[in-house]
């Protein structure tokens, strides 16, 4: 077990420097120049622009310029914003928390209907209920995310009136953010309505985040629990003359979770990838957003370093569902 | 009183007819033996017995009786809260049916506490003892393993301890010793009829080993494409068979082949779906098929030692196998 760990661990290492290397070369293919944007339209002489560019490092050869980035990250320091003038790393752990409560809400409404939808429509396999569950999920799959949320937004906001456009709460409450999620906070303050308010917030975006997930794990949940459900031990449970709830909720379900886990670990990616374009539509304060901003404006320092960031998020979070297998699968967990 | 006893049963996947106008009945406490090739019908019909075909088989029968209760109009928690406790099963596969995700102690306690209720601690007791009872090393400490950390011995001792838990009384077992070792194979026999003894249960024992059979057995049904070709006291099976086809099983045993040179076989298979021979089903595969054997459909008829499928059963003097 330990030495899974270590192995996992040491991928981290060539998987940051390819991360690291990739960022740093595509946000300089991409035309446009920092200080260019950075000044605006007024224009500026050439003099203090070359001087400008010196100031940012960006005169030096591309090799240098990451020599200088690379050397930085293996002492934890991911440079300053161009824009902002503050850390990095400091910018990202003020937005990550939004991000974090978006994709873990995405996910827990993918998994809360995701994984009994798959065991109804497997338990009904054929039936006109199986056919909907995977007709949607299909659906729900090939659905281009900014699309949906469009679609979403006009309806349940535009037309019903029912949740708010964008944000994360409404402009009514303010407070001292204690932990990030607004959820807690707007809780914690004690205000009458922020709670409310920040969970009206947070439906749309969740159900726009969580479809991609929804579908996938509805999908695996299905054919997993189909596979299980010829085993020999469904028939023994059977034969013991347990009720059928019993036999496909415990000794089905737990043998059908172990590849659906696998799946929700994989998640995770589509999640961040999801969270940028929906943090867009919903103009939702996340690390998504702060990136999509950062790429206008050439804020090279934030580009490298918030993907960084997110790519060891999705590997950490990977190396834990690993692990998770253990606690569900005692085969795996007795290997030494 | 028959314990169980089935009338006129059918079993259909579709368009095959797995089990096909089957009656059979088992006295209590008494042990039967279900031969046939593979393909015969004799696993389906216990698990109809037991109520475990689902989609797309389809089970018919003018009855099936159990200790008078007629399980064909019971519905299905009164079935349910039958099977498992007083008609029990255990099966070929002893690595596959256990839940490898669970342990053996709690596969075991978990009958005993959906049929039997009872305080935690009475139930792992019962375990321990059951455990004990099928000859288990260390129940203590098996009690908390996996099944994966068992030999296939060792699991489907597991599982008879699961099926008797209850005391049931009847226990059918599906090719119990196929998939273990031959030295394994003869200790879970032993086992199974000390069991059945101590219990006074009745043991239905399904196999294509006449070996077994011949061991165990006092009564054996002989199956062939889901019909009952041969039923008789075992003893007098063995010494005369009546059917060309229990001739022919009874004439591959290797035990009784030793001075020939190769071990006879019966050639062909047993028909499918598509290939159902007219007249009697094993006349093509018969070595005393006279011409007409493909025209009429032999009746079951009973006869003073049993009953016997075929128009022309074999005469004890002919049988000297």
């Amino acid at each position: 077990m330990l030495r899974f760990v270590l192995t996992r661990l040491g991928i981290l290492i060539p998987t940051f420097i390819g991360v690291t290397l990739l960022t740093f070369a595509m946000i300089r293919l991409i035309p446009g120049d920092p200080v260019e944007l950075l000044v605006g339209e007024r224009g500026l002489d050439p003099v203090r622009h070359a001087q400008l560019r010196a100031e940012m490092g960006l005169d030096r050869p591309l090799l240098e310029q990451y020599w200088h980035y690379i050397s930085g990250v293996f002492q934890g320091d991911l440079g300053k914003s161009i824009v902002t003038k503050q850390p990095v790393v400091e910018e990202f752990f003020t937005l990550f928390p939004a991000t974090v409560e978006l994709s873990v809400c995405a996910m827990l409404f993918a998994v809360a209907l995701g994984i009994p939808a798959g065991i109804l429509a497997a338990a009904r396999r054929g039936s006109v209920f199986d056919h909907s569950v995977m007709g949607a999920a299909l659906t729900g799959y090939s659905m281009p995310i900014f699309w949906w949320g469009l679609l979403l937004i006009i309806l349940f906001s535009g037309i019903l009136g029912w949740t708010p456009v964008s944000g994360r709460i409404s402009l009514l409450y303010f407070f001292e953010p204690v932990t990030g999620f607004m959820l807690i906070d707007s809780w914690l303050s004690g205000e009458p309505g922020a709670f409310t308010s920040a969970v009206r917030h947070l439906i749309l975006p969740t159900v726009v985040l969580g479809t991609i997930p929804l579908a996938v794990i509805a999908r695996q949940t299905r054919s997993a629990m189909l596979e299980v459900l010829h085993e020999d031990y469904v028939r023994t449970a059977r034969a013991k003359g347990l009720a059928p709830l019993r036999v496909i909720g415990l000794h089905a379900l737990r043998n059908a979770l172990i590849p659906v886990i696998t799946v929700i670990g994989l998640q995770v990616g589509v999640l961040f990838s999801g969270a940028v374009l929906t943090e867009t539509i919903f103009s939702w304060p996340g690390i998504g957003k702060w990136i999509i901003d950062s790429i206008h404006r050439r804020d090279y320092p934030s580009v490298q370093g918030g993907i960084l960031l997110i790519a060891t998020t999705v590997i950490i979070v990977n190396l834990l569902v690993d692990l998770l297998y253990g606690l569900i699968n005692p085969r795996i967990r007795h290997q030494r | 009183m028959a314990l169980l006893e089935i009338e006129n049963l059918s079993v259909t996947f579709g368009a095959l007819r797995a089990v096909d106008g089957l009656d059979l009945s088992i006295d209590e406490g008494e042990v039967l033996g279900i031969v046939g090739e593979s393909g015969s019908g004799k696993s389906v019909t216990m698990l109809a017995v037991m109520g475990l075909i689902g989609f797309p088989g389809i089970v018919k029968a003018n009855a099936v009786r159990f200790n008078g209760a007629e399980l064909m109009h019971l519905d299905r928690r009164a079935r349910r809260n039958m099977t498992g406790k007083d008609i029990a099963m255990i099966f070929q596969e002893p690595m596959t049916s256990l839940n490898p995700c669970f342990t053996v102690g709690f596969q075991i306690t978990e009958t005993l506490k959906v049929h039997e209720g009872g305080s935690r601690s009475a139930r792992r007791a019962r375990a321990l003892e059951l455990l004990a009872q099928v000859g288990i090393p260390d129940p203590e400490r098996r009690l908390n393993s996996f099944p994966h950390q068992l030999s296939g011995g060792m699991n489907q001792r597991v599982m008879i301890a699961m099926a008797i838990s209850c005391r049931p009384q009847l226990l059918i077992a599906d090719e119990p010793t196929t998939a273990l070792d031959v030295t394994i194979q003869a200790q879970i026999l032993q086992l199974l009829l000390g069991l059945q003894r101590e219990y006074g249960m009745a043991l239905v024992l399904i196999t294509h080993d006449m070996g077994v059979v011949a061991e165990t057995a006092q009564r054996v049904s002989v199956m062939y494409a889901g019909q009952l070709v041969e039923e008789r006291a075992a003893a007098e099976l063995f010494a005369s068979p009546s059917h060309p086809y229990t001739h022919a099983l009874l004439g591959a045993l290797p035990e009784r082949g030793r001075d020939r040179a190769r071990l006879p076989t019966i050639p062909g298979v047993v028909p499918g779906l598509y290939d159902r021979p007219p007249g009697c089903l094993f006349n093509p595969r018969c070595t005393s098929a006279r011409p007409d054997c493909a025209e009429r459909v032999p009746p079951l008829e009973t006869t003073h030692q049993g009953r016997v499928r075929c128009f022309y059963p074999l005469q004890a003097s002919k049988t000297g196998v």
